[in-house]
């Protein structure tokens, strides 16, 4: 009887034992939810890849709390429903830890129900409209005051810009965009009717009659300059017009929020020569981690002529910090993660420290680069500081009052600071 | 530098100042391009200023390099040359000073001299003003619009000693209009009227914001008759500007349609004979465009020496390529599938899908880069507000040159009689010993290979990816519906329409609101009429 006992008892332990032992050796799970087929492959692939190339050199450093990290890649298609699906599916299927993932806002906002519903942690690696601040989203791209607002001030006091032309794509992402930009250069002191405002479906291909009157308008005798938020691959035929209607970038300058390395490794960049994007990277900026990321990305990928590009920074600065999160909370658990993100300073690859702020964004340099002949960019303009990414525009009438912090007190992503309340919505 | 300073100090003393000052500032040029490659971005534009004053033979070899991108220096001994990169990809230097060739090195050698928009616009305006001597009409015509935009003074002083001895028509009219802004700015009130008058026909914008800057500078209320006739000129000046102006504006729109209408021409045409001729759904038509636009990639990948004759040789060869691969479908799959046009539709549905993926796996997921050779960039300008693209006027050819061969084949060619018979009563032609199904299999080449040869010229307006195809087949099935299916001069018609319409309305309305305003249009037209715009009628039709 005793013997029995024993057995029944040392056999449980033994199970106990050995289920604990099964789960040290289970992994941690990364979900990429990054569309690898339709209009935005282009662009997200090489994220997916990133992520991946992140993985990889992590485990090979021993992983993460003694465990290797297992990529689970889906593909939800460039097809915005599919996100929240593959999102959903991701998290309460596979039980991943964290996601890496979206490109577009649309894409995002349609996994964000899913992420607070199930409680995941994703990361997002794009430059956005802000007003969102979710305690499950982190945003590693820039925030509009770390993109737009300091491009415009650029335009207004070193080119001289008196009129203004936003053509964005017609979709979030510039609506918002240019509604704050639009606010904004109103309070600089730009009259109406200098501003023209236009939008074009993804993937526009004839820009003839668009830029004919960029060309009428900016021939006005006041500098104008172009604000494009044009997505994808609809810049390069709108490129392409410009320089064969004969508008330079000394004319007429064009500076684009979307337009990075990758775009134009698909193109002969000599129409564009002179004009300017505004990121918080370019892979032309000379350090030894800059440096060091397009070898490893180089090696990773196998292809010499494959660029680096801000997103790409983003997702390696999100993916650093997570594992910097995760090594501190000594979990993946995502209440603990995500306490433990805020506050955790990771180097940049432009020089300077990446700082996760109790709103979810991050504090990054605003670089302004002018197109080289090679698809390359000339930084011609830096901010002297990194800049604290504010979620809620104080340009827009309906958020200015807001602000974000995941911190104790507060712990709300839209606190209304004239009120003392949150408002209630969920992200 | 500092090395240096005694030895300009001492050109400086050695000469006597009022007789060798010129000969004293070219001395200084070294010593301004040594400073080159130092120099912060914002200190740039007085060191050019600088450069440009010493009048040195030197300063167009330094100045138009540096515009262009191609000043560097060497890393060892910040020597400023300028490098052109020769066909075997080495890097050739000159020495910008002596004008020496030096030996070829490897780019890491030599690093760039930093410009950015605003010194390009600066030396392009020193530039033009040392051109406008230049013994070349076309360069004095060009040096001379630069001035028109962006005066300053030297240019205009230099004009006014200039004009008397021009002999070219044209420059010389350029020359008096650049005066006549100036009188009309600077002149008394007799003189700013003959200047109003007379300006009053020029449709340069830079004309036009000067007139409208001077009526805004008079006093609302000014009483004197001087000031009041001024007042009228100018305003009417402004007027009949405009006028003219909206009609060259008219005449843009005009082109701007044709010009996508004939890109609609170009991609549904081929549809015209497989979907309209044939009476096959074909949704991997796209995918025979995107085949034809991949083949334009390889063929400049193949020859890079030849880029300017890529495309000529891209048309025979994308024909072959996508004619080829339709002939593949057509004897694989959809033959199959005769009489079944449901089955036929995802069938070729999922064709399209498999040849996306195929040049994904292939070429990758981004886009190619599809070069445009120099004949095809640029535009043509025919007055200061009206110029139309190459690219696109070539395209407008093209598409009727390829209109009007199909129509040839199909008219005067033993194949296009088979086609017609089959396609009209294939039992009829069978029994007269036409072989239909070999016919079925070269209709279907033919067709492909057309969208093919279109894919050729939609490489110039837009991206080569994977996803080329799908922006223009649900355009290419409307085209043909809307010109009547089986009718090439309905599809001719149609497309042209379509591209017009949908310019007219895109500057008022935007390009997203005019494209649903067109589909809902053509949507109602296809209620009213069924049969598109040219039905077919006859026996055929049934």
């Amino acid at each position: 009887m005793k013997l029995k006992k024993l057995i029944v008892a040392s056999s449980i332990v033994a199970t106990g034992l050995m289920t604990n032992f099964a789960y040290a050796a289970d992994n941690i799970k990364v979900g990429v939810l990054h569309s690898l087929s339709g209009t935005m492959a282009i662009s997200e692939t090489t994220l997916k890849d990133t992520v991946l190339m992140m993985i990889e050199d992590q485990n090979a450093k021993g992983g993460l709390l003694g465990k290797q990290l297992e990529p689970v890649v889906v593909d939800p298609a460039s097809n915005w429903p599919l996100f929240a699906e593959k999102g959903r599916e991701l998290l309460a299927k596979d039980k991943v830890d964290v996601i890496f993932g979206s490109w577009t806002s649309v894409s995002r906002k349609s996994v964000l129900p899913v992420l607070e519903e199930l409680n995941g942690l994703m990361f997002y690696p794009v430059q956005y409209e802000g007003e969102e601040s979710s305690k499950n989203v982190f945003y590693t791209g820039a925030a509009p005051n770390q993109q737009a607002i300091p491009a415009v001030d650029y335009l207004i006091n070193d080119i001289g810009a008196k009129r203004f032309i936003l053509l964005g794509t017609d979709y979030v992402y510039p609506r918002t965009t240019n509604k704050i930009l639009e606010a904004y250069l109103m309070a600089q002191g730009v009259k109406s009717e200098d501003i023209m405002i236009n939008y074009t479906p993804f993937g526009h291909s004839d820009w003839q009659n668009i830029v004919a009157d960029v060309k009428r308008f900016g021939s006005e005798g006041k500098q104008t300059a172009v604000i494009s938020t044009v997505n994808g691959d609809a810049n390069i035929p709108f490129y392409k017009e410009l320089g064969n209607q004969g508008i330079s970038a000394e004319d007429i300058p064009v500076i684009a929020f979307s337009v990075g390395e990758e775009e134009l490794s698909g193109f002969d960049a000599k129409p564009l020569v002179g004009h300017l994007a505004a990121w918080n990277y370019f892979q032309s900026v000379e350090t030894e981690e800059n440096e060091a990321f397009i070898a490893q990305w180089k090696k990773y990928i196998g292809d010499d002529k494959r660029v680096t590009n801000d997103p790409m920074e983003a997702t390696y600065i999100g993916f650093k910090m997570w594992v910097k999160a995760v090594e501190k909370a000594g979990t993946t658990d995502v209440d603990a993660v995500e306490q433990a993100m805020i506050g955790i300073a990771v180097p940049n690859l432009t020089g300077g420290i990446a700082v996760m702020n109790a709103n979810h964004h991050l504090s990054k340099p605003v670089l302004i680069g002018e197109i080289q002949e090679d698809g390359q960019f000339e930084v011609v303009w830096e901010t002297p500081d990194t800049v604290i990414g504010d979620a809620w525009s104080d340009f827009l009438p309906s958020s200015k009052n807001l602000v974000s912090d995941w911190t104790a007190p507060i712990k709300c992503g839209n606190f209304d600071v004239t009120t003392a309340k949150c408002s209630g919505q969920k992200f | 530098m500092l090395r240096l300073f005694p030895l300009l100090l001492f050109f400086v003393m050695s000469f006597n100042a009022s007789a060798a000052v010129s000969e004293t500032q070219q001395s200084a040029l070294p010593l301004l391009v040594e400073q080159l490659p130092n120099t912060k971005l914002n200190k740039m534009a007085p060191l050019i200023e600088q450069i440009a004053a010493t009048s040195a033979p030197q300063v167009r070899a330094i100045l138009q390099p540096l515009m262009d991108g191609d000043l560097y220096y060497l890393k060892t001994n910040k020597r400023v040359v300028s490098v052109y990169k020769n066909e075997q990809k080495q890097y050739q230097l000159t020495d910008v000073l002596s004008a020496e060739a030096l030996p070829a090195v490897k780019k890491s050698a030599i690093k760039k001299v930093r410009t950015n928009n605003r010194l390009r616009g600066q030396i392009r305006d020193l530039l033009a003003n040392l051109d406008l001597t230049n013994t070349d009409t076309d360069i004095r015509i060009a040096a001379l619009k630069q001035l028109l935009d962006n005066p300053n003074q030297a240019g205009l002083v230099a004009v006014n000693k200039l004009i008397k001895a021009e002999k070219d028509e044209d420059a010389r009219e350029l020359m008096s209009v650049i005066l006549l802004i100036e009188q009309l700015q600077t002149g008394s009130i007799a003189e700013k009227l003959s200047a109003a008058k007379q300006l009053s026909n020029r449709l340069e914008p830079t004309v036009k914001n000067a007139l409208v800057k001077q009526l805004g500078s008079l006093p609302s209320n000014a009483a004197d008759a001087e000031t009041k006739e001024l007042k009228t000129v100018l305003s009417n000046a402004i007027d009949s500007i405009e006028q003219q102006a909206s009609v060259f504006s008219l005449a843009e729109n005009l082109f701007f349609g044709l010009s996508l209408g004939s890109v609609l021409l170009l991609a549904a045409i081929g549809l015209a004979i497989t979907f309209g001729v044939m009476g096959v759904i074909n949704m991997a038509h796209g995918e025979m465009m995107m085949l034809g636009a991949y083949t334009t990639y390889v063929i400049q990948q193949t020859f890079p020496n030849l880029i300017e004759y890529s495309l000529l040789m891209a048309v025979p060869a994308a024909f072959l390529v996508s004619g080829f691969v339709g002939v593949l479908i057509e004897r694989g799959v959809i033959r199959f599938l005769k009489g079944r046009p449901l089955e036929t539709l995802l069938a070729t549905f999922g064709i399209s899908l498999i040849l996306q993926q195929l040049v994904r796996s292939v070429f990758s997921p981004l886009n190619r880069q599809v070069e445009a050779p120099q004949w095809m960039s640029g535009s043509l300008e025919i007055n200061p507000i009206l110029s139309l693209t190459y690219n696109r006027l070539y395209i407008i050819l093209f598409a009727l040159m390829v209109f009007f061969s199909l129509l040839m084949i199909l008219k005067n060619s033993s194949l296009g009689l088979h086609v017609r018979a089959v396609s009209q009563n294939r039992d009829m032609a069978r029994a007269l010993s036409v072989k239909s199904s070999w016919v079925d299999a070269i209709t279907f080449g033919l067709g492909s290979g057309i969208a093919g040869v279109a894919g050729v010229a939609l490489s110039q307006l837009t991206n080569v990816g994977p996803n080329l195809g799908q922006a223009y087949i649900i355009d290419s099935f409307l085209v043909v519906v809307f010109g009547g299916v089986g009718n090439l001069w309905g599809t001719l018609v149609a497309a042209m329409t379509m591209g017009t319409f949908n310019k007219i309305l895109e500057p008022s309305m935007g390009p997203v609101l005019a494209n649903i305003i067109v589909l809902v249009s053509l949507v109602l037209f296809i209620q009213k009429r069924p049969k598109g715009l040219f039905p077919q009628k006859g026996r055929a039709a049934e």
